[in-house]
């Protein structure tokens, strides 16, 4: 019989066949397309990874979608900031919040600079020095096995899994015991012993070669000169680290409990003062929220890539 | 040579390494094992700062389970909160950081810092404020009105029916944290020819690949994720301070951290609060604990 021959209906009906026929059959070779989507695994579908994708997508809005809000207040002119319905982007954005705020700082008795310095100074201090003093420790715990290593390890560990909020009461009476009281130390000394720090310094210092050690102690150099020499250029990754972690819990803190002289208060005590005097300053609260959002946030930015090579070895191992 | 003598002579030949690791441990010893031990011993007294401690006995025990309703119900939410928080927050963080693991490098970078910015934030959690604001210029309110699904705003923040779940969602946008870094700093390093090999060895799908091989290799990750998100979960309470204020209305969102902080630091009985610290400090190492004994078994 000859195609040429068959009616329309008869077409219709050959087309079905051919593609039902077709159907069992796996398409072997994948668009480039599928293949990125499914790395070129046979035990991957497309539809699958589609999915995900789709999944992922929604997510990511859900996630962006108060950091959008956020951003997007803080350019916006007093007007739009009380208009119904409330816009998530702004329509004519402009530098008034951040003009009125350093208006507003420029009045108070405490010059903007001191908060700054204080908050600078505090954040400094207390990531440099939780450097240092993490890695002095870290190393030994890393690298040698001497009496009560193990057991400090384990106490190190153990100390991560509760919170500060525990030993806030206390430690407000151990401060006015030694005279820190009112003064930076009350919060730069308990940020040089934050845990985490030294737990993940730790954990990616194990990862230094013993060949280089060995090598530095045959020659006779003492352990400090080892670490400062050998070991500190090997793990620039982790303290850039413990330096983004300490930044972002010193950067919001307000001192609250600890400092009460005005002008030794950081930036964040004054800014929720600010953020705290209502409606009026709506424009001013705004502009604040989006400072102390972006300052972390870009830290975290310039560094992710070394943050994230320090996090390969945060496991906890058994 | 006994034993001692031995263990001396180690001791003695560790005298640098002691010295390095002296710095860290004394300021641990002063901030972190002191006030612990401390909050242990004050939370058998009754010490308001002022005048000397009074050994009370089990006395502020007692009275926080008999005769606290506020405590009963802090317990209560921050249960409920770290029921939900606690593993959500970290399945989330698990599987967010395995999709993004397979998506191109610079995505992926960008992803990560989307996802992750929440949780460092600081307190960028106020602009919830403005979303969820009681008036109909709220964002939330505003669009249900426009939409007529309600006829006059609803006070998110101060009604009791919703208090709760957006301290909850709140919670949950900033879960995103150091362990999630971890889970995605961990997927990278997993060996690729294993994933390789398992396909001729015939694991058939994604799913079979997550539990039998990315699942065991990631296990010391899991474990570092699992005791960030325990602690954060029992943890919340800035947050709730923050939007629904303090005492939030009719104790609706109170935690045990909030409970802790009024005694702590606004009444200044510091027995009473260090009974709740203490409580705190040993059901947070009994979770951590518990949980970590769960992950064993994962993909075994």
């Amino acid at each position: 019989m000859n195609s040429t021959h068959l009616t329309k209906k008869q077409q219709k009906q050959l087309d079905k066949a051919r593609r039902k026929s077709m159907k069992g059959v796996k398409i072997k070779h994948k668009s480039k397309f599928a293949k990125a989507l499914t790395k070129g695994r046979s035990n991957r579908s497309v539809k699958g990874s589609l999915t995900l994708l789709a999944c992922l997508f929604v997510f990511s809005l859900i996630m962006l979608f108060p950091v959008v809000f956020l951003v997007s207040n803080a350019f916006k002119p007093i007007n739009e900031l009380f208009i119904f319905p409330p816009k998530l982007f702004v329509i004519q954005p402009t530098l008034d919040n951040f003009a009125d705020l350093f208006d507003l700082l420029s009045d108070s008795l405490i010059p903007f600079s001191r908060y700054l310095f204080n908050t600078l100074f505090i954040v400094l201090a207390g990531s440099v020095g939780h450097i240092l003093i993490s890695s002095m420790a870290a190393f030994p715990l890393a690298k040698f096995r001497f009496p009560g290593s193990k057991l400090l390890s384990n106490i190190v560990t153990l100390s991560l899994m509760f919170t500060a909020a525990v030993t806030a009461v206390p430690n407000y009476i151990i401060m006015s015991k030694l005279g820190f009281v009112d003064t930076y130390w009350s919060i730069i000394l308990p940020a040089f012993s934050m845990s985490l720090g030294l737990f993940l310094m730790k954990n990616f210092m194990e990862q230094v070669p013993d060949a280089l050690i060995d090598a530095a102690q045959i020659d006779g150099s003492t352990y400090f000169t080892m670490l400062w020499r050998i070991v500190m250029p090997a793990v620039k990754p982790a303290w850039i680290t413990l330096f983004i972690v300490s930044f972002q819990t010193l950067w919001g803190n307000t001192a609250g409990n600890f400092i009460y002289t005005e002008n030794m208060k950081p930036l964040p005590a004054m800014l929720t003062q600010i953020a705290s005097s209502g409606v009026a300053r709506a424009g001013v609260v705004s502009a604040t929220s989006l400072i102390m959002f972006i300052v972390p946030v870009v830290v975290f930015i310039i560094s992710q890539s070394n943050v994230l090579e320090t996090m390969s070895t945060s496991g906890i191992k058994e | 040579m006994s034993a001692w003598d031995f263990r001396r002579q180690e001791i003695i030949r560790s005298r640098q390494l002691y010295a390095m690791i002296a710095p860290y441990f004394l300021l641990f010893t002063a901030f972190t094992v002191i006030p612990v031990l401390v909050s242990i011993v004050y939370s058998f007294t009754q010490f308001n700062v002022l005048q000397p401690a009074k050994f009370i006995g089990l006395e502020n025990y007692t009275r926080l389970f008999l005769d606290d309703p506020v405590f009963l119900k802090a317990i209560q939410n921050t249960l409920i909160m770290a029921i939900i928080i606690g593993p959500i927050g970290y399945m989330m963080s698990f599987i967010m950081a395995w999709l993004l693991n397979e998506l191109p490098a610079k995505l992926r970078t960008l992803l990560t810092v989307i996802f992750y910015a929440p949780s460092i934030s600081g307190n960028a959690y106020v602009v919830f404020r403005q979303l969820f604001s009681g008036d109909s210029y709220g964002f939330v309110n505003a669009q249900l009105l426009k939409m007529g699904l309600i006829y006059k705003p609803i006070l998110w923040l101060a009604d009791e029916k919703y208090m709760m779940a957006i301290v909850i969602f709140v919670s949950l946008w900033m879960s995103l944290g150091v362990g999630f870094l971890s889970f995605i700093a961990g997927l990278q390093g997993v060996d690729k020819s294993q994933y390789e090999a398992a396909e001729v060895d015939g694991v058939k799908n994604r799913w079979q690949e997550l539990w039998f091989i990315t699942l065991p290799n990631m296990r010391p990750q899991l474990m570092f994720g699992a005791v960030m998100s325990v602690t954060n979960a029992l943890a919340v309470a800035d947050v709730t301070v923050a939007l629904t204020g303090f005492p939030s209305p009719n104790y609706a969102t109170h935690t045990i951290i909030n409970h802790l902080n009024d005694y702590g630091i606004i009444r200044m009985e510091m027995g009473y609060a260090s009974a709740i610290a203490v409580l705190l400090f040993f059901s947070m190492l009994f979770i951590n604990r518990f949980v970590q004994k769960v992950l064993r078994k994962v993909g075994t």
